[in-house]
């Protein structure tokens, strides 16, 4: 808020502060430069087809993020994401090799609500019993993964044990577009709603921008943080539906560590984790970026014993450059402020 | 909703206070003595191989090797920091030792230099970045190089493990010195030089300084960053020490090992009594700790009892012995 006063006042644009308004913008003009780069490397890059395939393949990456963001914003972080995907993933996959006849929409009901009660216990823990963010979420990691192993005994549920319509759920198509991406499209549109134009959605920002003065102002702590990991439980379990049902199999190690990713996305768009900041354009930008990076990486014939390395690399340099850029912007309107 | 008023609450030093039985009675350590006793006589009660000498003293050979990290992440989380690196720290420089010594032919003892070297620098990395830029927090920070360090750990090595270490080198996994384990002795020793480093030198004083209230330490004269970067590196350090046992002991190493470790880590450090919230800690609690989750593992491994149930154990401990405290808390103000 404070930076777009200090920029009204004076009309006096300076390059670097333009730069971090609109941070969106830079990450944007960083993924163009990639796609160039990529594109003259390998011409199969930028086609339809592609293209195409690499925003289903992103899809589960920005729902999640979503979810992330506004943990985040509220100054919190769930580690235990990838475990609550598994769960849900788990059990509604048991729950389709059980009753082939299920109809589809009611198994991402089930997921949904499982990884919603999971994440409501995560709430709990840190909204009533004040446990720090990190900790909860590292131990209740370990809870749900160890569930999901003992709920499955070890087991796999594989591509032939799931009906048709439950593969459908992520594998099929409308109107020529994956149904990943209209979910992920759908949640990008109540998000920017629920965060720009509700009560609740200012609130999660308030909270996480200064915690005193908005228990000052009557903002209910706990009740938000009770519902943001609600949702980014919810999220979590909907997305392990999505997944077991794109990759057609069930296992107990499903997407594990793929928390990492998700919260580097909401990095790479700027979110920060000293919480009240965060915007959904950049998230997306920022799972895009990622997105691009794990579909160009074999395009390009990079080993992918490499990937890991340059994620971590890109993650490490990107929020640096962003504390750079910070640092400046501040300095440069304290110097106005005292002039 | 959580208690993080900024309200001034003068702190007494405990070895301020006089002396009194009721304090000395009524501490986190006495509750742990007894969970590990009550671990001691499950462990008895699943199995009859359990409770006797030769068992107990070897059984410590499982899990003493990562608890080597526990002393300095310790540290770090007394000075409200954390660290989620080191497993990552573990690997590289595990891959690092182990391809210098195949690949490159070079001398075992050199190797181990490395790999002594490569786990310093990395938590120099970590120490560095967190100091340098204090508004990203050591989460970000380490979590970043997390994955980095176990990206590099791939590169390095790919999918391929490294074995065919020369036969000395299984002495630090699997030797014992007058019949007692090396690395129990090892363990032994640093929970003695942690233990005078942490409660009876300034420099001790500093860290619980830090964690108490950082902005005041600063402006007392405690060189705060220099303090959190050596402390870093020490537990870079450390993860690299384990490095040395873990590869010795499994006699290979791939990219992968040492998975997690953080989590077992960190719930050892919560566990022995060292607050989240900073500036509270002891080495003896830790201790005691370790033994609690590592005779757990070792008596449900004896049992063939599926990991994943210790998976939720440890998780399960993490939260209690984080959770206790608050509640106490909250049913006094109420």
């Amino acid at each position: 808020m404070e930076t777009k006063e200090a920029h009204a006042e004076n009309p006096k644009k300076n390059m670097l502060t333009l730069f971090y308004q609109f941070r969106e913008l830079g990450l944007l003009f960083f993924i163009i430069l990639l796609c160039i780069g990529v594109q003259i490397r390998n011409p199969s890059f930028l086609t339809g087809e592609n293209i195409l395939d690499l925003a289903t393949n992103t899809s589960i990456l920005v729902i999640l993020s979503l979810g992330m963001m506004i943990v985040l914003i509220t100054r919190g972080i769930d580690l235990s994401i990838g475990a609550v995907i598994a769960l849900s993933g788990m059990l509604t996959a048991q729950l389709v090799a059980a009753n082939p006849s299920i109809n589809p929409l009611l198994c991402l009901l089930f997921g949904t609500v499982i990884g919603a009660v999971c994440g409501m216990v995560i709430g709990l823990l840190i909204a009533r019993v004040g446990l720090l963010p990190i900790i909860a979420t590292l131990a209740l990691m370990n809870i749900f993964r160890g569930l999901t192993f003992l709920v499955s005994d070890g087991e796999w549920v594989s591509s032939y044990q799931m009906s048709d319509g439950f593969v459908a759920l992520a594998g099929g198509s409308f109107l020529g577009i994956n149904h990943l991406i209209w979910i992920a499209v759908f949640f990008c549109l109540v998000f920017f709603y629920f965060l720009n134009y509700t009560r609740t959605g200012r609130q999660i920002y308030a909270v996480g921008s200064n915690p005193q003065s908005a228990a000052v102002s009557g903002i209910k702590q706990g009740r938000v943080l009770l519902l943001v990991y609600t949702i980014m439980g919810g999220l979590s379990g909907l997305c392990g539906v999505l997944w077991v049902s794109k990759f057609a199999s069930a296992q107990g190690d499903t997407a594990s560590g793929y928390e990492l990713t998700v919260i580097a996305a909401c990095i790479l768009g700027g979110v920060s984790i000293a919480g009240g900041s965060g915007k959904l354009a950049g998230v997306l930008l920022g799972a895009i970026l990622l997105g691009i990076l794990n579909n160009a990486l074999p395009l390009l014939n990079v080993s992918p014993f490499w990937q890991n390395g340059i994620q971590g690399f890109i993650i490490l340099l990107a929020v640096i450059v962003n504390a750079i850029v910070k640092r400046r912007v501040d300095r440069t309107h304290l110097l106005r402020r005292a002039g | 909703m959580e208690q993080k008023k900024q309200t001034y609450q003068p702190r007494t030093l405990e070895t301020q206070l006089p002396f009194s039985w009721k304090r000395l009675f009524f501490q986190w350590e006495w509750m742990l003595l007894l969970i590990l006793v009550a671990v001691l006589l499950f462990g008895s009660y699943v199995s009859p191989y359990f409770l006797n000498y030769p068992s107990l003293r070897d059984g410590t050979m499982v899990f003493l090797d990562k608890a080597l990290i526990v002393f300095p992440m310790a540290m770090i989380m007394i000075m409200r920091d954390i660290d989620i690196s080191v497993g990552s720290t573990v690997a590289l420089s595990s891959v690092v030792m182990a391809s210098l010594y195949t690949t490159a032919g070079l001398p075992m003892e050199i190797a181990i230099v490395a790999c002594l070297v490569t786990g310093a620098v990395c938590g120099l990395i970590n120490g560095l970045l967190i100091v340098k830029f204090k508004e990203l927090s050591a989460v970000i920070v380490t979590l970043g190089t997390m994955i980095l360090y176990r990206g590099i750990a791939y590169i390095i090595l790919e999918d391929q493990a490294a074995g065919g270490f020369p036969e000395w080198f299984g002495f630090f996994g699997w030797g014992y010195v007058f019949g007692i384990p090396f690395l129990l002795i090892v363990f032994a020793a640093l929970a003695i030089v942690f233990g005078i480093l942490l409660h009876r030198t300034t420099f001790g004083r500093k860290v619980f300084a830090i964690g108490n209230n950082p902005t005041a330490s600063r402006f007392s004269g405690v060189r705060v960053d220099r303090i959190k970067v050596i402390v870093f590196m020490l537990a870079g350090l450390l993860a690299a020490i384990t490095a040395i046992f873990l590869t010795s002991r499994m006699g290979s190493t791939r990219p992968n090992i040492a998975t997690m470790y953080e989590l077992d880590i960190i719930a050892m450090a919560a566990l022995g009594g060292v607050s989240t919230a900073g500036g509270k800690g002891r080495v003896v609690g830790v201790v005691i700790a370790v033994f609690i989750i590592g005779y757990l593992q070792y008596g449900l491994g004896l049992i063939n009892m599926p990991s994943q149930l210790f998976l939720i154990i440890v998780g399960a401990l993490l939260i209690l012995s984080v959770a206790i405290p608050k509640i106490g808390s909250l049913m006094k103000r109420k």
